[in-house]
């Protein structure tokens, strides 16, 4: 393709191609300085592509695909080109990837320990991690969490967090603007805004951690925390989880262990602080 | 070189996969994925010395599509125990075939469908079956409904609900608009049985099986895969019965598949490097164009060549049915998308 | 109604994990994973090797737990042992 580039994110190497500079100068903002492994081959392809060739300059729509794609997904315009990539990154690994079991889950850590949070979008997992992730925690990642079968430790997965919408205001003004991607304003999942994570997060996106804290957050209403039986943690976390058929045993075994030896919790909160002192406290009796 | 043409020297043993260069293997491995070959060259890769990060991919893939075979053997197993009350026998085909024959080109093997072959006889009794077992049809329009049971070599798709996993019951091996007609009742009446109490196609007929998918059946889109299954059966039961050549040409004959099966083996000879016996061994100008159909892939996994690619796929077609109705039936598939 | 017979997966195909009010089962053979309450790992545990119907399966049930083996429970455990069958856990013998 004309514009290519490498992009590592913890275990998984991608090479994203795309037939406009931007998107491609764009994540090399963004990731310029995740570690590079130029003799690493790539584990992942993505491609931004335009339907017919001249629609590259004709109200230009960015197509994605890759190793795999989804067939009916629809194109967005150029000027969003950084948020295609993104989902291109995030399809490649949610279908592709067999290394780990995969659980759609946000994760922060602290003392080789980890604290894995689950929840549909909307459910505040990103923008909990990424403001705990600018405190005492290292943020592991905002959307997947790997569990490795055979020792069952997280491994993180720390990509320029996607911050959306009222998130977007909750961190921008506590971060180095630098820090932050362009505003991709009215794109179909609303407002968005990259977040590139702290240099700690980047620099130990290898080193493992045991998990400690399994948390099913749910953004909205009175506080409240509800602990989670072992059986619905389980199904909660197939259904997190877009590789745990094709993991076979290793998967059931992974599950199994995680929710057995984890205690999990829903928790409910009417906004960020309350949540984060949610999270604070139920850490502080985790690791006692 | 293109990640193609190194794909396919891999395949062949003509190239050495550890000497390749990090870029040749970002085009390798993401042509391999994009022809659902990935986890069979793991496999054929297996005792090479490949780069960690090389290594600890195919190695995933490995134990993924180890994992796959199991659900897919698992579809074959639940159809014979929807089947066997009814006493219908049922021989597989394809994929699944490959697996519980426990055949070399099945290592790694991407297995879709769950196909079988019934005697056209058992087909209303099979549906009926299959229908009180939990499968159920997939949703489809009325034209094409019909389209399947007036012209097709199957019925229409049926998948098991509670697994999300489709079935194709075929009564012969080529749709019955199909210039050839192969012998399913020869085909039947010859089926051996596979280690698991499974029945599958004696070795010749699953090898023109296997030329009639790759060449008759379709637009060679994933072709290679094909090619790669025909490679194996015919190397491996070459080895196991030295007259195997001479009785294909037989088998092929009675079939009607002669012309099939002799260009599936030129064009393995050619890509992969299958050994043919002397009068096998001819060449024909025309394979040129399949070599550049199966090879139309770029670096990055895309399809090239169109227009190569929609002469195909009108081929595949004018293959299918005679002119008149191709016609018809272009015409209202067209109709449709409007 | 007939009481057919039914026979339980090999011991070596299941790998049966209670997790609290659930049981996980996971079957190597179809590699899936049936999440289940009881009676059903019961109804599994007491099958044995041998081809069983529901009769004998009830009476052994009533032995276990104290329960009756007549009426309900008979027709209850034929009922599991028909859904059993649909997901391949058991076949019919």
């Amino acid at each position: 393709m004309r514009h290519g580039t490498r992009i590592a994110v913890g275990p998984v190497q991608f090479r994203v191609g795309s037939d406009w500079a931007k998107p491609i100068a764009a994540l090399d903002r963004l990731y310029a300085d995740y570690p590079q492994h130029e003799d690493r081959p790539a584990d992942a392809t993505v491609r931004l592509f335009a339907a017919r060739p001249w629609r590259r300059w004709l109200r230009p729509s960015v197509h994605i695909g890759g190793d795999y794609v989804v067939p009916d997904a629809l194109p967005l315009p150029l000027s969003m080109g950084l948020l295609a990539a993104e989902m291109g990154m995030n399809l490649q690994v949610a279908l592709g990837w067999r290394r780990h079991l995969l659980l759609h889950a946000s994760a922060v850590a602290k003392n080789g320990r980890a604290v894995i949070m689950s929840g549909a979008s909307g459910s505040g997992k990103s923008t909990l991690a990424a403001l705990l992730g600018e405190g005492g925690w290292r943020l592991m990642g905002d959307e997947f969490t790997l569990i490795a079968p055979a020792s069952g430790e997280a491994f993180a997965f720390p990509r320029a967090v996607s911050l959306k919408n009222q998130a977007i205001a909750e961190l921008a003004g506590r971060v180095d603007p630098a820090r932050l991607g362009p505003l991709l304003a009215g794109t179909p999942k609303g407002d968005i805004r990259h977040l590139i994570p702290r240099a700690d997060a980047i620099e130990t996106m290898h080193e493992p951690v045991r998990p400690a804290l399994l948390l099913f957050p749910r953004f909205g209403g009175e506080a409240a925390v509800v602990p989670m039986g072992e059986g619905e943690a389980f199904v909660r976390l197939t259904e997190a989880s877009t590789n745990y058929i094709a993991l076979g045993e290793a998967g059931f075994g992974a599950l199994t262990r995680l929710v057995r030896t984890v205690p999990a919790f829903a928790i409910a909160y009417p906004d960020s602080a309350s949540g984060i002192a949610l999270v604070e406290d139920l850490w502080a009796e985790a690791a006692r | 070189m293109s990640a193609m043409a190194i794909l396919v020297d891999l395949f062949a043993g003509r190239r050495d996969a550890a000497a390749l260069a990090p870029r040749e293997w970002d085009g390798v491995i993401g042509v391999a994925r994009a022809e659902a070959m990935l986890a069979t060259l793991a496999h054929r890769l297996a005792e090479v010395d490949v780069p960690e990060p090389v290594a600890l991919l195919l190695a995933d893939q490995r134990r993924a599509a180890e994992v796959a075979t199991g659900q897919a053997l698992w579809e074959a197993e639940m159809a014979r125990r929807a089947l066997a009350p009814e006493r219908i026998e049922f021989v597989l085909l394809k994929g699944t075939a490959y697996a519980a024959a426990g055949l070399s080109c099945a290592a790694g093997r991407q297995i879709g469908d769950l196909d079988i072959l019934v005697g056209k006889h058992d087909l209303a009794r099979t549906e009926n079956a299959l229908l009180k077992a939990g499968w159920e049809w997939v949703k489809s329009d009325p034209y094409d409904d019909a389209y399947y049971r007036a012209h097709m070599h199957e019925l229409p798709p049926l998948i098991h609900g509670g697994r999300d996993r489709m079935i194709d019951v075929h009564h012969t091996i080529l749709p019955r608009t199909h210039r050839k007609t192969p012998d399913p009742l020869a085909m039947l009446a010859d089926a051996v049985p596979a280690p698991d109490g499974f029945a599958v196609l004696c070795p010749t007929d699953m090898a023109c099986h296997c030329a009639a998918h790759l060449l008759a059946d379709g637009d060679l889109q994933g072709g290679l895969r094909n090619l790669w299954d025909f490679h194996c059966l015919a190397s491996d039961f070459a080895v196991a019965d030295p007259g195997f050549w001479g009785k294909l040409d037989g088998r092929a004959d009675q079939h009607g598949l002669r012309s099939e099966v002799r260009r599936a083996a030129r064009l393995a000879r050619d890509l992969l490097g299958t050994l043919l016996p002397s009068g096998w061994d001819a060449h024909d100008p025309t394979d040129r164009w399949f070599h550049r159909r199966l090879l139309a892939r770029d670096d990055w996994g895309r399809s090239s060549d169109f227009l190569l690619q929609q002469a195909f796929y009108i081929r595949s077609h004018w293959l299918r049915m005679p002119p008149a109705m191709l016609a018809r039936h272009l015409w209202t598939k067209w109709h449709k998308r409007r | 109604m007939i009481d057919r017979r039914y026979r339980a997966a090999p011991k070596e195909a299941l790998r049966v994990e209670p997790l609290g009010e659930l049981t996980a089962i996971f079957d190597r053979r179809s590699v899936q994973t049936h999440l289940v309450v009881s009676p059903i790992p019961e109804i599994l545990a007491a099958m044995g090797e041998k081809p069983c119907d529901a009769a004998t399966l009830a009476a052994r049930l009533a032995a276990d737990f104290e329960v009756e083996a007549e009426g309900d429970v008979r027709a209850i455990v034929a009922e599991r042992l028909r859904e059993l069958a649909d997901l391949g856990l058991v076949a019919p013998a």
